[in-house]
């Protein structure tokens, strides 16, 4: 193989630098990234070729959500249902870290 | 003792190209006996088992496997990720898209430079339009693309043609990969290193498109180990977070331990657990109690780990050394002493490079 050996995945938080988030785009996973949830670890995990990010509870509600139906406004709507104090900025930032390092995707509609 | 995250599946060493710079081992002819279909299901169950999320399956040539697709299927099956690292020769229509049927998640494509010539000289046969055939088969099939070039002297002039190649393409992930020196790379490192004036302007190019691709194209920068300041957190440290198991069975902390004086573990002897939690292969780098000064005391020793331990056995003949790499090693002198050589002005690039051979024959018979 190249001598480059694949990148160690290290596992990362969601990084700070995010993309700017409408609230009328669907956002879903990118085709190369897959949600998993790890039953012995009890953690969700994003997985792509060279990265591995460990989600918090919150983390894996939104990506739950993120099939390319819910707009975000229905996104951050339903986990105000769910939890009491989901602010507004916080699911956005959220998916504008994730955008930004090409996680995920956002259908614009 | 963490699990590990990711297994490299090295299926086969074999490999239709012979590119000067490949990692693999100097005597290929040792690896000719192949895990079966089912050892390598064997232990992909037990690297699931062990807590690994992401298969990256590579040689060689992963492809020149027949039952490429079934391994495929079968990690899919047990969840893991699925990476392909191929030089896409043999990656025809059918093929992808049993693949794909398979449920791989990703293919990287390596290409050796966006010049044809040039790409099918340094990968020693001609490949550069089945490659490009491939990788918008890839695209058209639905994945990701990751389009990666390993840099040397000999191409590392071309990054800004490699990137407009890569845009062309589509692709959505180039990956930039400056030389590291393993196998045969370590064989051909005179005549590969690059200059300092090189890298330079390379790394401009690099910055500029980043900043034109921002959002269309993701860039990875994979850094001149020989330049740096510090040395890589390889492996993201021995026996932490990866494993390697070669093509006949053979378990590493890191695809070019093969090249340490190290007892060996292999999975026709134990299970994958027992070797990653007791081996003294696996043990012997772990954690921070092996380090020699000046990693002992520093303060980096949790975020690069000393290093690369097969680095230091290549350049100072000892692994558990400090990397030579790092400004603060004793042994510094000897990699300064090369990057001193690779800028000398009368050093015109020419330097020979010993091609791998293809199917692991051995050099001389007998
Ligand atoms: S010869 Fe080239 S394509 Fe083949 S395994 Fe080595 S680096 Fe990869
Ligand atoms: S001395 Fe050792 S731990 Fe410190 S930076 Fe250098 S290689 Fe890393």
């Amino acid at each position: 193989m190249p001598s480059t050996r694949p990148t160690p995945s290290e596992k990362r938080t969601v990084g700070e630098r995010g993309a700017a988030v409408e609230s009328s785009s669907r956002p879903k996973p990118a085709p190369h990234i897959r949600l998993r949830f790890d039953s012995a670890r009890e953690q969700h995990v994003l997985l792509g070729p060279e990265s591995v990010v460990v989600l918090n509870h919150t983390g894996a509600d939104i990506l739950a959500l993120c099939d390319g139906h819910h707009t975000v406004a229905e996104i951050v709507a339903t986990l105000r249902e769910r939890y009491d104090r989901v602010a507004d900025d916080e699911v956005r930032h959220f998916l504008g870290r994730l955008t930004a390092k090409r996680y995920v995707v956002m259908d614009d509609g | 003792m963490d699990s590990p995250f990711g297994l490299l599946a090295e299926l086969t060493y074999r490999c239709p190209l012979s590119c000067p710079y490949c990692s693999n081992p100097l005597n290929l002819g040792d690896y000719h006996d192949e895990l079966t279909t089912a050892q390598w299901q064997r232990v992909l169950a037990e690297a699931q088992e062990l807590g690994v999320w992401q298969l990256h399956l590579s040689g060689g040539e992963p492809l020149l496997r027949r039952d490429l697709a079934e391994l495929v299927a079968c990690a899919r099956e047990l969840g893991l990720y699925t990476n392909l690292i191929t030089s896409a020769l043999g990656l025809s229509q059918r093929r992808a898209e049993q693949l794909r049927a398979a449920g791989l998640d990703h293919v990287q494509i390596s290409i050796q430079s966006d010049e044809p010539a040039l790409s099918d000289r340094i990968a020693g046969t001609p490949s550069f339009h089945s490659k490009i055939e491939a990788a918008r088969i890839v695209k058209e099939l639905g994945w990701t693309l990751t389009v990666n070039v390993v840099l040397h002297r000999r191409n590392i002039d071309r990054v800004a043609g490699v990137l407009d190649l890569a845009e062309e393409l589509a692709a959505d992930r180039v990956e930039l990969a400056n030389t590291q020196y393993y196998g045969w790379a370590w064989r051909n490192r005179d005549a590969l290193l690059p200059s300092r004036a090189q890298l330079e302007r390379a790394e401009a190019v690099v910055r500029a498109a980043r900043e034109r691709l921002k959002g269309r194209m993701e860039i990875l920068y994979v850094l001149p180990d020989y330049y740096s300041r510090y040395p890589k957190p390889c492996m993201g440290g021995w026996g932490k977070r990866q494993l390697t198991v070669t093509p006949n069975g053979d378990v590493l902390p890191c695809p070019a331990a093969h090249a340490l004086p190290l007892p060996r573990a292999s999975v026709h002897e134990d299970p994958l657990a027992r070797i990653w939690a007791d081996s003294p292969l696996f043990r012997c780098f772990r954690g921070t109690d092996w380090m020699p000064e000046p990693c002992r005391s520093c303060e980096r020793r949790e975020i690069d780990f000393g290093g690369c331990r097969c680095q230091a056995f290549l350049l100072t003949g000892d692994a558990a050394r400090t990397d030579p790499v790092c400004h603060l090693s004793p042994d510094h002198d000897i990699v300064a002493e090369r990057v001193r050589a690779a800028n000398e002005e009368t050093k015109t690039g020419a330097g020979v490079l010993t091609p791998r051979p293809h199917h692991g024959r051995r050099l001389s018979p007998g």
